[in-house]
Formats: structure tokens, C-alpha cells, sequence
């Protein structure tokens, strides 16, 4: 296991210090640097806050943004609001997650992709919707959004 | 002449960024801008055409940056002609002329990215005048005379909140925008925030010069980045210009706005819940009293209003109370946004005054039911609301005529279904959401709605039994009552509104085992219609079972005994063979 360089995370708890209401900011900002919290960023923001270590992980397993594990190369934001519900959202996580061999929050064993089923992305006239990182595509098929999967691991071999 | 790309979110994800960047290089005798959410969000990518004097000279939608190079060399020769087949036709244009756009006068017009376009357009004139001419009080009489009630969902009058934080003893009070627009299928709080972002601000500095508050935040979803950074932008431009930060306008009037990004939870929509995740906490409700008004954010008194408040706010002064007043019913004033979606043609944003029914919305403005299909119901207020039957659709759009019907007004999403949808699944749909929102703090909606979901799964996969139907009903009542904030309280209305208006349904699915809109996928059953098969083997090479036997050019054939209804076979059969029922 790679050691986690707490630099950037204390230099990031110097700009809070003092400010007792920054708990999700600073944890928003540390997922944003590290890709996901590991334990040791969780140790030491408990440690140099004074914030007990439990209620860091309470506040980090309640918001559906926080991950404890790393994610992939490409994190797939798949919607499953209400109008993409009704405009077909589970065949389409069927045939991501069929194309993938993964479920909901979890990561192929390339590394390459994480599948993360949201609530809503608001992008609702253009259900089913899913975001692969910052891109968004609409207007999805199973067979269409197997084949953005698929553009993805082609870019990434060639 | 200037081309404006309509850049919301749905524009970008639609194509709007790769259409500008097509059309900058073949800029030539014309220049080049951006606009935030038109509201047609059917016809993205849009590109609209003006002429110098900010005339809309046409609007051309579904563009593509293949189009690039012709509209270009239209626009620079002056000659516009040559483009009518990209232009919106009259009928899809009816879903903007037939709406009255107060919340959204900006939006889709001035550029959301430019302080000096909202100025333009009479941007930041209400604050002005509100420093000059108004004391706190006057500004709160004239939100009163105006009718405007929160947007968010609740529909409590504004002027009273601002009038009890007002009043509340202290002299630190905080002014919060709830932007925590977490119901599936709405989407107007983004739109105004990206579009608009300024109308968003003059709005919290009339009401925090109303309550005396000197500090503000916005409370944002982490899902919206592009709503963050333009509303960043604004904040920034607003405080270079003198509008917020201290002394504005050379008063004494002090504003420091925040943005706290939210970190994904449904409950912090509910107004203790979301001061609670200010605060860095897990979002959990707090027992009320002490309201917000009295004890909010760190304890002090604090006032919450939702996007959609706020961008009324500066119209109302601007055109005085009564003019606002003059919109709508007796009980309810003004417009509501609403974002129409699901099997609509025309799916977009819509702002209309109250009082046009239903049936105006959906089928006058949205154009009915995509694909010939008939309509169904339509889901209004999100996991809180209800769905609402044909029968009803000449409801009047008025918070207590919607109430009524067991759905609700709420933040304004209007998802609009047709005979493919299955109720019983669609009640399951906002249970299994409630259930992993619920924040655990009260046992009726941690415990009532993860029975009630089990219930209505076990219904849909052709388990039901007729008792189910009267437990559901008494979970229903229990977790009404019992729960301890709006997200418990409300729960329970998807499965009573369906309930009540698609019993059958239920029936059908708990004495006979059959999904009357063939969406269930246990209860649906295969077959293949030999007219139509070619023999092909495709079906028979993708069961996962073995279930689909016949020789090669002979008509197969489904084993209904060996068959697991995975429905492999119709999504692999080219020729529309395999028939579900």
C-alpha cells in the first residue's frame, strides 16, 4: 500500500483552522485531491481538528459524495431519477453492469471504471442520463451506452 | 449580427460546447456569445441569431457542428435564408409564447457569465432602490402585498418568514439559499443558477437587507458544478462592482455571501437539516420549535428560501407587489417554474401564472404524449407528491387544488407518464429513494418506509397478497404521523396517491400476477410471434437458460416453463419477434 503525502491536507487544514463548521469542506477538498478519503486523511484531520475520528467517518458515510475507497480511472454517474426511471434507467445500469462484470459502487479489476448509481443529475429532458467524469450523455440505449463504455477502454489502449 | 449558444447544462450535454467551439474560428463579421438555459431543452443544441440592435432574428435548434460552417457563412454574408430548415418551427416556438416568465426573465436572454448583461437588463436597479427609498419594513409590506410564497415546495408566505427573522431577538442573523434541489425530475434551480445567477443575488440582498442579515450563504448541490462556478464568477463580479461585501452602495448596508457546496443528501433539503450540514454535520432535521427563525445557523435566527423565491424577488420591486399579485388564484399569486420531463414531446422549463389546469401544461405547452402513446399520470412534488391521474387533469395549478388531489405543488417537477409505466413500479421507485434518504434519526421513516418498500417489491414480483394492500395503508398512516420532518411525513404519498387512483393495478398485480403496463419483468411472460421470426438464432444463442429452441430459418419458440423473464431475447431480436405480455 502506497503511503498517502499529507501535505497538500495539512496545508489545506491551515486555511480552516478555527472555523469549527468546515468539517464538509475540508473533506470535499481533501476527495477532491486524493480521489476518495483514505484513513490516514481521516486520522489526521481528526487529529489537527480535534474532531473525534467517528464522527468524521458518521459524517462522511452519511453524504452520498464521500468514498472511503479509491475509485476508477473514470467514474460512471449513472441517473436514476425519476424521469430516467421512467424512461428506462434500469436497462441501461443492466447493460452497463452486464458490459463492466461490476455492480453499483464498484470498480472493474483494471482500475479503469467505477459505477455509481445517483439520484438525479438534472438533467432530466435528456433521460436516461449518465456522466462518465465531467461528460454528460443523454438520450441513452443500452446498446449506445455500451458503446461509450467501450470508446473509453478503445482510448485507453491506443 | 451575434450568435448565442444556449450553454446550460442539458445545452452542453446535448452538444452546445462542441457547437461554439466549431463556430470560433469562422467568426467573421459577427461575434460569438453564450447564454445560459433557454428552457427547450428538446431542441438543444440551441443557436439563436440577433441582429445588432438585440433583436432575435432566428433560432435554430438541434444545430450540430457540422452546421457550423454554413450558419458562419449565412450570418456573415447577412443572408439568413439559406438556414429555415434549421429554424424552430412555429409549433415547437408555442412552448416559450405561451408562457409568462418572471422567475426566468433572464434566462436564455442575457449571458450568465457577464455582470455587464444582467446590468443591461435592469439588473441590480431593485437593490438600488431598495437602499434609496425603503425601509426593511416597506420591503416586506411589498412582499406581502405580492402573494409570493416559498417555491421550494411548502408554499409557507415569504413575507411572514422574513417578517419573524426580522423580528427575532439578536443582531447576528443569517440568511441561507436552500439550492439543495434534490428532487429527482426538477431541475429550475440549476437553470436559474446557471443562467442567471445575478437575479439569484439581488434577491438574497433585498431579503437580507429585510431581515438584517450580514451574512449569507448559498447551499448548493455538489452535483451542479456548473451552477457553482458561474454563481463563484457572479459573487466575485457583484463584489468588484460594489454590490455585495461592505458598504454597498456606499450604505451601511453589509452583505458577505458564501457558497457551501452540499455533499449528496436528499434530507438536506428540509430547512434543519440543511443548517445542521452547514454546520458540518450530518444532515439531520432537529425537532421544531425553536424554528429557523428563532434559533437557525449556529443557533442564531436565520432565514431559508429556496432559488426560485429569491429570482421573483427583484421583479416584485421593480413592478411593485400587485403587479405580481395580479398573477394566479385567490390562494396562490404569481408563476411556478416547473420542469417537465418523462414520455412528454416538448420536455423543458415552463413558467406559467397559477391557474392554468393541468392539461394546459402537459398537452397545451408540452405537447402531450410522446410517440402516440396515451397518457397515464402525471408525478408531481417528487418523492413527497403524488401522481396524478387523467381524470384530474383539468386541475387548476394552485397550491391547494393540487393538494387536494394528494400530490403536491412542490419544487415544481412534473414527470409525465404514459400507459408503459407501471404505477405499483413507479411507488417503488420513490420508496426505494426514501428509504436510502431517510436519515435514520425517527423510526417511522427509517423502519415504516423500508417495510413499505418490501412490500410493494414483493407486490411487483408477483408475490403480493391481498393483505398487503391494507398494511400498506396502515404503514402509510403511521409514518404520517409519526415521523418527525417533511421528508417522513410525506413518504407515504406516492404509494397512497396510486393507491388511490390505480388500485387496479395493484390488483392486477397481487390476484392475477400480471403487470398490466408490462414493465414488471417477473410477472411479464414471452413469446415469439412465428409471422414475424426469421430463425434466425440470435434469441436462442443469448437465453441464459436454454429456454428458446428451432432450427435454423424455422420460427423458435419460447419454453414458458425453463424461461426466467430476463427479456435477453427481446432486446436481441432485430425483428421485433419476441412479444412481452
Amino acid at each position: 500500500m502506497k503511503e498517502v503525502d499529507l501535505s497538500f491536507l495539512r496545508s489545506l487544514l491551515g486555511e480552516y483552522e478555527g472555523d469549527p463548521h468546515a468539517l464538509i469542506e475540508i473533506l470535499q477538498r481533501a476527495q477532491e485531491h486524493y480521489g476518495y478519503l483514505p484513513k490516514e486523511v481521516i486520522a489526521e484531520v481528526s487529529r489537527v481538528t480535534g474532531t473525534p475520528a467517528a464522527k468524521i467517518i458518521g459524517v462522511a458515510t452519511f453524504y452520498a459524495q464521500f468514498r472511503l475507497n479509491p475509485v476508477g480511472k473514470y467514474l460512471i454517474m449513472l441517473c436514476k431519477g425519476t424521469a430516467c426511471h421512467v424512461n428506462g434507467a434500469d436497462g441501461i445500469e443492466k447493460a452497463v453492469s452486464e458490459e463492466l462484470g461490476v455492480g453499483d459502487g464498484e470498480t472493474t479489476p483494471d482500475g479503469l471504471f467505477t459505477l455509481k448509481t445517483v439520484a438525479c443529475l438534472g438533467c432530466c429532458s435528456l433521460s436516461p442520463v449518465m456522466m462518465v467524469n465531467d461528460e454528460t450523455f443523454g438520450s441513452l440505449t443500452p446498446q449506445k451506452a455500451v458503446e461509450i463504455l467501450r470508446g473509453y477502454r478503445g482510448g485507453e489502449r491506443s | 449580427m451575434r450568435i448565442v449558444i444556449g450553454e446550460g447544462s442539458c445545452g452542453i450535454a446535448a452538444g452546445a460546447e462542441k457547437m461554439y467551439k466549431a463556430l470560433e474560428p469562422l467568426k467573421n463579421g459577427f461575434s460569438l456569445g453564450i447564454t445560459g438555459c433557454i428552457g427547450m431543452c428538446f431542441l438543444e443544441p440551441i443557436a439563436d441569431i440577433y441582429d445588432d440592435r438585440g433583436l432575435l432574428l432566428k433560432r435554430l435548434v438541434r444545430v450540430t457542428p457540422s452546421d457550423a460552417p454554413r450558419i458562419a457563412a449565412a450570418v456573415t454574408s447577412g443572408d439568413l435564408s439559406s438556414l429555415s430548415d434549421l429554424e424552430i418551427t412555429d409549433d415547437d416556438a408555442s412552448f416559450l409564447s405561451k408562457q409568462t416568465r418572471i422567475a426566468l426573465r433572464h434566462c436564455g436572454r442575457i449571458d450568465p457569465e457577464d455582470i455587464g448583461s444582467y446590468l443591461a437588463d435592469d439588473g441590480y436597479r431593485a437593490i438600488t432602490k431598495v437602499l434609496k427609498d425603503y425601509t426593511p419594513e416597506q420591503v416586506i409590506d411589498e412582499i406581502k402585498t405580492s402573494g409570493l410564497a416559498g417555491r421550494g415546495g411548502a408554499g409557507f408566505p415569504t413575507w411572514f418568514k422574513w417578517d419573524a427573522a426580522r423580528k427575532a431577538p439578536g443582531d447576528e442573523k443569517y440568511l441561507i439559499c436552500n439550492a439543495d434541489e434534490g428532487d429527482p425530475g426538477a431541475f429550475m434551480d440549476r437553470a436559474v443558477i446557471e443562467s442567471d445567477p445575478h437575479s439569484l443575488i439581488e434577491g438574497m440582498l433585498i431579503a437580507a437587507y429585510a431581515i438584517g442579515a450580514e451574512n449569507a450563504f448559498v447551499y448548493v448541490r455538489a452535483e451542479y458544478p456548473l451552477a457553482i462556478k458561474r454563481l463563484k464568477k457572479a459573487i466575485a463580479d457583484a463584489e468588484a462592482k460594489g454590490f455585495l461585501g461592505e458598504h454597498i452602495l456606499g450604505t451601511d448596508f453589509s452583505l458577505r455571501l458564501r457558497i457551501k457546496a452540499g455533499a449528496g443528501a436528499f434530507v438536506c433539503g428540509e430547512e434543519t437539516a440543511l443548517i445542521e450540514s452547514l454546520e458540518g454535520s450530518r444532515g439531520m432535521p432537529r425537532l421544531k420549535p425553536p424554528f429557523p427563525a428563532q434559533k437557525g445557523y449556529v443557533g442564531k435566527p436565520s432565514n431559508i428560501n429556496n432559488v426560485e423565491t429569491f429570482a421573483n424577488v427583484a421583479w416584485i420591486i421593480n413592478h411593485g407587489g400587485a403587479a405580481f399579485a395580479a398573477m394566479g388564484t385567490e390562494t396562490s399569486k404569481g408563476t411556478k417554474v416547473f420542469a417537465i420531463t418523462g414520455k412528454i414531446r416538448r420536455g423543458g422549463l415552463v413558467e406559467i401564472p397559477m391557474g392554468l389546469t393541468l392539461r394546459d401544461v402537459i398537452f397545451g405547452i408540452g405537447g402531450g404524449i410522446r410517440g402516440g402513446k396515451r397518457f397515464k399520470a402525471v408525478q408531481m412534488g417528487g418523492p413527497s407528491g403524488g401522481c396524478i391521474p387523467e381524470s384530474l387533469l383539468d386541475t387548476v395549478i394552485d397550491y391547494k387544488a393540487l393538494s387536494a388531489t394528494g400530490a403536491i405543488m412542490g419544487s415544481g417537477g412534473m414527470v409525465v407518464m404514459d400507459e408503459d409505466t407501471c404505477m405499483v413500479n413507479m411507488a417503488k421507485f420513490f420508496l426505494d429513494f426514501t428509504t436510502k434518504e431517510s436519515c435514520g434519526k425517527c423510526v417511522p421513516c427509517r423502519v415504516g418506509t423500508k417495510r413499505m418498500f418490501e412490500i410493494l417489491d414483493r407486490i411487483t414480483k408477483g408475490e403480493g397478497e391481498q393483505s398487503d394492500l391494507e398494511k400498506l395503508e396502515t404503514l402509510c398512516a403511521g409514518v404520517k404521523d409519526g415521523a418527525l420532518c417533511g421528508l417522513g411525513q410525506t413518504a407515504p404519498n406516492p404509494v397512497l396517491t396510486t393507491l388511490r387512483y390505480f388500485r387496479d393495478e395493484y390488483e392486477a398485480h397481487i390476484s392475477e400476477k400480471r403487470c398490466p403496463a408490462k414493465e414488471c419483468p417477473a410477472l411479464r411472460r414471452y413469446r415469439i410471434d412465428p409471422a414475424l421470426c426469421r430463425g434466425c438464432t440470435l434469441c436462442a444463442r443469448k437465453c441464459p437458460v436454454g429456454a428458446i429452441s428451432g432450427a435454423v430459418k424455422e420460427p423458435h419458440a419460447i419454453d414458458p416453463a425453463v424461461c426466467v423473464r430476463c427479456g435477453a431475447c427481446e432486446t436481441a431480436c432485430r425483428f421485433g419477434a419476441v412479444i412481452a405480455e
